[in-house]
């Protein structure tokens, strides 16, 4: 086995070459290297930790935004839905006042319009009475010759009827 | 080893050989640059290159930056788990180990040998290398401990309701346990890729010699099978390779745990 027959010729140079190699190694890649690549990680993992936090900032900015805009949105409604009614009421009583009105006025020409028809009526049933006279001097004249007046042909008509 | 006239030496693959500076020395030592110092700097070029992909630093990162990452990722990972926040610290340690060993294992699996005139070697499969990395874990675990907590850290050595009659017993079988750490950990590294690397070259010297058999009934019988069952290996091998780089990584974070945060 060389590595035990020749331990004691070779030790010296394997060590010596052992210490430079590790040596470089150590210094150069191990203290050298390593903590710029180690850095180089760390720095993207706070990157990435900072990333994450700014990301769930603006999403609660973004759920604050959204609810104030939510409530604005309801108070905006509301306010809608309360002009809406007022202005439904407002209509409604309008009309009903017009309605009103419009029925009040038609009452009156309604009134109106009869006391027309009564009055028509009495005076036609005075010119009816005259015609009845009329017609009874006229008749009585015919049919028994006898010459009536006019206020007798009348007042026999006036009895006939409030008799009759 | 070799039977039958076969030149096929499981062991040649371990054999350390300069390839140049043989006259380097230092102390008194002799440096030379071998194939293993060789193929220590390919691993060391290696993980250079891997990481380079990772130092673009962009936000979103692309696949190679991506992989870097999370092998950076992975230890840091455990190194949180097992020591807590502190852990961080031993990051570049621990990485750089891990690394090592990872690519040192899979660098000496990958089949370079069909390469002419490249020799593919396992630099974690020499007790040497396994070695110097479990005492450098070691020392790192002392030099922690007794700067954190002085003299206090062999309280290490008695754990919490400890019976008040087992205390001559309870601290030197904990110190024998802590004083064994280097050792298992050194050991394992070199024995599971040496062991798989001979398993490997036996299985091959089977293949070769099989097909290179005067009887023709050997190549169906004992080269094929053989070549499948290299196949199979092989993934476990690569399996291993990242196994033994995580145990070593893992049980040098469990040491220091200790010595950060005693029992």
């Amino acid at each position: 086995m060389p590595q035990i027959e020749q331990i004691a010729a070779t030790y010296a140079s394997q060590i010596f070459w052992l210490l430079i190699v590790f040596g470089l190694i150590y210094f150069g890649i191990g203290r050298g290297m390593v903590p710029r690549i180690q850095g180089t990680v760390e720095k993207r993992d706070a990157q990435i930790a900072d990333d994450l936090a700014a990301a769930t900032r603006a999403g609660q900015e973004a759920d604050a935004t959204e609810e104030a805009w939510r409530t604005r949105m309801a108070e905006a409604r509301q306010a809608a839905l309360a002009e809406t009614n007022a202005a439904k009421a407002k209509a409604t009583a309008d009309a009903a006042e017009r309605a009103k009105a419009a029925n009040a006025a038609m009452q009156a020409r309604l009134d109106a319009a009869e006391v027309e028809v009564n009055q028509a009526r009495a005076s036609a049933l005075a010119s009816l009475e005259d015609v009845a006279a009329d017609a009874a001097q006229g008749i009585v004249a015919k049919l028994a010759g006898i010459e009536v007046s006019r206020e007798a042909a009348a007042d026999a008509v006036r009895k006939a009827v409030t008799h009759g | 080893m070799a039977q039958g006239g076969s030149k096929i030496d499981p062991m040649h693959q371990f054999l350390i050989e300069p390839v140049f500076g043989q006259s380097w020395n230092l102390f008194g030592y002799n440096i030379a640059f071998t194939n293993s110092a060789l193929w220590m700097v390919a691993t060391l070029v290696v993980l250079w290159l891997f990481m380079l992909g990772g130092m673009k630093g962009q936000t979103v990162p692309g696949r190679w930056q991506m992989a870097v990452e999370s092998f950076t990722g992975f230890i840091g990972d455990m190194l949180t788990a097992n020591i807590g926040p502190e852990g961080k610290r031993f990051l570049p340690y621990v990485f750089s180990l891990f690394m090592f060993i990872l690519i040192a294992n899979i660098l000496g699996l990958l089949p370079f040998g069909l390469v002419p005139g490249v020799h593919p070697f396992t630099v974690t499969s020499h007790l040497t290398v396994t070695g110097v990395l479990a005492i450098i874990s070691f020392a790192l675990v002392l030099i922690v401990g007794f700067s954190r907590h002085g003299l206090h850290f062999f309280s290490l050595f008695v754990p919490h309701g400890t019976p008040w009659w087992l205390l001559w017993l309870i601290p030197v079988v904990e110190l024998f346990s802590f004083l064994v750490r280097p050792f298992s950990l050194g050991l394992r590294l070199f024995v599971a890729m040496t062991a798989g690397h001979i398993l490997l070259k036996v299985l091959a010297g089977f293949v070769i010699n099989g097909l290179n058999a005067e009887a023709v009934w050997v190549a169906p019988l004992v080269a094929i099978p053989s070549f499948i069952l290299m196949i199979g290996i092989t993934l476990l091998e690569l399996l291993v390779c990242a196994i033994q780089a995580y145990v070593f990584a893992l049980l040098t974070s469990l040491y220091l745990n200790d010595a950060v945060n005693l029992h």
